[in-house]
């Protein structure tokens, strides 16, 4: 694989103690996008934000339609949203149905990224109760991506992380503390 | 993984330019400014349902079957909606819009992209407890046949009706929900009385021009599906069909930024995504 250019990371369930433990422990120097699917209410989302921006030593922002996505920037999917990212790295939303009873799906934010940043890609799928994300995972291993997994047993709900498992297989399954250590490695290295 | 079958996304690309033209050039549906991330995934989703197993395969069918044309239509637009969508938007039109519409003798309201007509219905009902409907008149359009239709007859899924009653009550509906409709077993049907006012009405954002003189219109979620320049050009749209001191509301997340043409508009109640035209006193200022 490239040098990673992005990582994507998805979540339900459990995800917002699961996202501070990650996106807090990454390294202020990083300069990939960083994009976070939770699915939440929107008012979960508002709080999240308010919460990563103390403490993550990287800024922490919506992801707004049409704006360009931010190298060392960490964007979190609007709720309500499908959030998508062009190929000329600008992002998109749609309101389509549900995708896995989910909008925003991580699958399908997941297709999307696979295809822009193919081998410079890192897929994160922590903590959560249903399948979502699964299929996008698989998709971003195809094209040449990394794939990262919670270990389920570790996981508060275990669904997400073992569907991901039996469907995208992974290049890593560590334990939640391990996370954010790993993606500084795979990005600094 | 070598039982799954890896498609190149450059292909997939290709693939939707030519889609795009045939249906251009076949049927005179233009979606070659739409933005193309999510009309790669309805198309995707599209050549499933119709069990093609390409995009090039959807594209033979589009050419030699013309019947399929409105379930394509349907498949590129995805007519989904809500009634009272983002309630406090309606709370807002409703506390902060409808008192400076009500100087108007006549109140014409065009709903953009109106889907299967939720949220027509709901600003009928809006309007009417307002006291305003008897002189309101809404122009309701879209570039789908098959959802005008669906948003004439008004009918729903009943497993709706709880989310939409609870959306009503909170854009500070005064009565329930359940006066405007009856319901049946599986569905419920909106009062018809409530299409006293409505005008439905084909109209295509990316080729048609100005609809009718509008004192309010209502475009949410429609120019999210929409490149930079053709979202410019609804917008253009809607500053030559809106009379001056008229209003724009779009949906919740929509970024302005990149179109020349929102210049002319002024935030109004930014947080509901409600903008205005300059009155005719700023304008003259100007
Ligand atoms: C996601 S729905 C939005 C429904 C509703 N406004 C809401 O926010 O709940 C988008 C609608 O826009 C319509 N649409 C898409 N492209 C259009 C165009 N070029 N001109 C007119 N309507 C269009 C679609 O047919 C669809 O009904």
């Amino acid at each position: 694989m490239s040098t990673p250019a992005a990582i994507a990371i998805g979540c339900s369930a459990g995800g917002v103690d699961a996202l501070k433990a990650v996106l807090g422990g990454l390294d202020a120097k990083l300069s990939q996008a960083i994009l976070v699917c939770l699915h939440s209410r929107s008012d979960t989302v508002d709080m999240l934000c308010q919460v990563l921006k103390r403490i993550s030593a990287l800024p922490v922002v919506e992801a707004i339609e049409r704006d360009a996505v931010q190298s060392g920037v960490i964007h979190l999917a609007p709720p309500g949203y499908h959030l998508l990212v062009e190929s000329d790295l600008h992002f998109a939303l749609s309101i389509d149905p549900r995708v896995n009873h989910a909008r925003p799906s991580i699958d399908v934010l997941f297709y999307s990224v696979a295809e822009v940043w193919r081998d410079a890609l890192i897929g994160v799928i922590l903590t959560g109760a249903n399948a979502d994300g699964a299929a996008g995972l698989r998709r971003i291993r195809q094209l040449g991506g990394v794939a990262v997994v919670q270990s389920p047993s570790d996981a508060e709900a275990t669904a997400m992380p073992q569907a991901a498992l039996e469907v995208a297989g992974a290049d890593y399954c560590v334990p939640l503390s391990d996370i954010a250590p790993l993606l500084n490695r795979l990005c600094l290295a | 993984m070598n039982d799954i079958k890896v498609d190149a996304p450059e292909l997939d690309s290709i693939e939707l330019d030519l889609f795009v033209q045939a249906l251009q050039k076949r049927h005179g549906y233009d979606f070659s400014e739409y933005a193309p991330a999510s009309l790669k995934r309805r198309l995707r989703l599209l050549a499933d349902q119709l069990h093609c197993k390409t995009i090039t395969g959807l594209t033979e069918r589009v050419l030699h079957e013309p019947q399929l044309l409105p379930n394509v239509l349907e498949g590129l637009t995805v007519p989904t909606s809500e009634m009272f969508r983002d309630p406090a938007v309606f709370r807002t039109l409703r506390e902060k819009v409808f008192p400076l519409l009500a100087s108007y003798p006549l109140i014409n309201i065009w709903q953009a992209g109106c889907a299967h007509g939720q949220e027509v219905y709901s600003l009928a009902i809006l309007l009417e407890e307002a006291g305003l409907y008897d002189r309101s008149q809404i122009f309701a359009t879209d570039l789908s046949d098959r959802a005008l239709q669906r948003a004439s007859e008004g009918i729903y899924s009943v497993k709706d009706a709880q989310q939409w009653s609870r959306n009503y009550q909170a854009a500070g509906g005064t009565h329930s929900l359940a006066d405007y409709c009856s319901a049946g077993y599986k569905l419920i049907k909106l009062n018809q009385r409530l299409r006293r006012h409505v005008t439905f009405a084909l109209h295509n954002l990316a080729i048609d021009g100005v609809f009718c003189e509008a004192h309010l219109i209502l475009c949410r979620n429609v120019l999210i599906y929409f490149s930079d320049p053709l979202q410019d050009r609804a917008l253009a749209l809607f500053r030559d069909s809106l009379v001056r001191g008229g209003f724009l509301c779009l949906g919740l997340r929509e970024n302005l930024n990149p179109s020349h043409a929102a210049q002319d508009f002024s935030p109004f109640i930014e947080s509901a995504r409600i903008y205005r035209l300059p009155t005719q006193a700023e304008g003259a200022h100007a």
